[in-house]
């Protein structure tokens, strides 16, 4: 085991150019370690991410939050300002684990991850957010929504680091966040949606644990769009089914996760949704 | 752990307000440094995988699952372990109920120190959410909480 402890972002980017495909990058660890327990050894070489202080800020301006890549979800969530400007960001790490989670885990790390349950995702998803990766080529943005395109397949090369995740800062009349689990801390999601819609970007609607990745409902956000009528749960079965592949596994089942998204799209949005009675 | 390749790292950071300098492997967790190499056995493993909080520790002043941060994170920062709490403090949890087996008291009892340092936390937020990385498997929650209440009632006081 090997493990690499740059101070400065030029010095790790270096390692990941010489080296990117054979080195993991450490963060908080709270994905590493428990795999690294799983199977009783670590081996490896690994570059620690910690002391790149540089990657840490949170940072809130009048037109886009900032998280930096080692920014935690106690970070995030802790910031009053940042709480109140992105109510989904907030609802999300605190469903995250434990405090204890939220005080290691960090929001890149939580992208890095590709899990299709990942709650961090879910919220920033809602929100248009993108993904900064820099390697010494240079730094490059990408849209979330373009991030993933298989089962842990990501568009971050091995020579890059994610650096930050830019959120634009917008309006919005509808933001919505559900997370089913079986209890409400320490729980993985079983499903889970997040919604928001502005006036000029409209419709967003993304889901995790029924694909995957977490994805985009392009299926549900054109019903929401074109304002059909919604008379019940079931009316939203053929959008979720054309947007979704979920599968049976340790924590749920296919069925389930269909029926209850569409039932927390239902009830989450009746209210709000043009067309839903 | 088991130890791959036996690499070992010197690390120094401060422990319950002491400066201290180890020679561990690179594979350690905080969790064994502190056990197996300091001797600080409070500290108890439970799950080994973040969800018990048993291991919980102050690591900058922020509780943490020790067994979820590796030893090399560690260099040059500040770790409060159940070792440092005053045992005066601890009778409001004694007295209700809040402890039975004593496996997570430790971490019921950093997680609560966390609290009281800086109450702030609680805004927005109930005790009982900030404590649900604290899992009891004995004597249930309303005597942990009640505990909790009662600590940080009487540390209000003064
Ligand atoms: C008990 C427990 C409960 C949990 N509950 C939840 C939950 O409710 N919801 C949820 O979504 N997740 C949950 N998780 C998973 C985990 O906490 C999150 O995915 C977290 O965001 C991971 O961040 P990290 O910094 O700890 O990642 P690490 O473990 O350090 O890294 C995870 C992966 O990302 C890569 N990586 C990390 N940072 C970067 C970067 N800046 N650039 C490139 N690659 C990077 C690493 O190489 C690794 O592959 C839980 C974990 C535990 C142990």
């Amino acid at each position: 085991m090997e493990v690499l402890q740059p101070t400065n972002l030029d010095d790790a980017l270096a390692i990941l150019a010489d080296r990117g495909e054979t080195v993991t990058p450490i963060a908080g660890g709270t994905d590493l370690l428990v795999a690294w327990h799983e199977q009783r050894r670590w081996e490896g070489t690994f570059l620690d991410l910690s002391r790149l202080g540089e990657l840490s800020e949170v940072r809130l301006t009048d037109d886009a939050l900032h998280i930096g890549g080692m920014a935690t979800y106690w970070d995030v969530a802790a910031d009053r300002a940042v709480a109140e400007a992105f109510p989904l960001l907030e609802q999300a790490a605190r469903q995250v684990g434990s405090i204890q989670i939220q005080m290691r885990g960090t929001w890149a790390g939580n992208i890095a991850n590709a899990s299709p349950a990942a709650d961090g995702v879910l919220a920033l998803l809602a929100y248009g957010a993108t993904v900064i990766l820099a390697s010494q080529q240079g730094t490059c943005e990408v849209p979330l929504d373009r991030y993933y395109h298989g089962y842990k397949q990501t568009a971050r090369m091995p020579n890059q680091i994610i650096t930050a995740i830019r959120v634009p800062r917008r309006t919005y009349d509808v933001e919505l966040f559900e997370k089913v689990g079986s209890r409400a801390a320490l729980t993985i999601s079983k499903v889970g949606m997040a919604v928001t819609h502005n006036e000029q970007t409209g419709w967003v609607v993304a889901a995790n644990s029924v694909a995957p990745f977490v994805c985009r409902c392009p299926a549900l956000e054109k019903l929401l769009t074109d304002g059909c009528t919604v008379r019940s749960p079931d009316d939203l079965l053929p959008a979720v089914d054309s947007d979704t592949r979920p599968i049976d596994d340790v924590r749920s089942t296919a069925r389930y996760r269909r029926i209850v998204l569409s039932r927390i799209i239902y009830f989450g949005l009746r209210d709000a949704a043009p067309g839903f009675e | 752990m088991n130890d791959t390749d036996a690499v070992n790292i010197t690390l120094s950071f401060t422990i319950n307000g002491s400066e201290v300098t180890v020679d561990v492997p690179m594979s350690d967790r905080l969790l064994d440094v502190l056990r197996d190499r300091l001797g600080l056995t409070g500290t108890k493993e439970g799950c080994g995988e973040g969800e018990c909080g048993a291991c919980t520790v102050l690591l900058d002043g922020r509780p943490v699952n020790s067994c979820l941060v590796p030893c090399f994170q560690v260099q040059g920062r500040d770790v409060r372990t159940i070792e440092s709490v005053d045992r005066a403090t601890l009778s409001p949890l004694h007295e209700s109920g809040a402890t039975q087996c004593g496996a997570c008291t430790p971490g019921v009892v950093m997680t609560s120190r966390w609290i009281g340092e800086d109450r702030s936390v609680l805004r927005g937020r109930t005790l009982r959410e900030l404590m649900s990385g604290n899992l009891c498997r004995c004597t249930g929650y309303d005597g942990i909480i009640e505990g909790v209440r009662r600590t940080l009632d009487e540390e209000g006081e003064d």
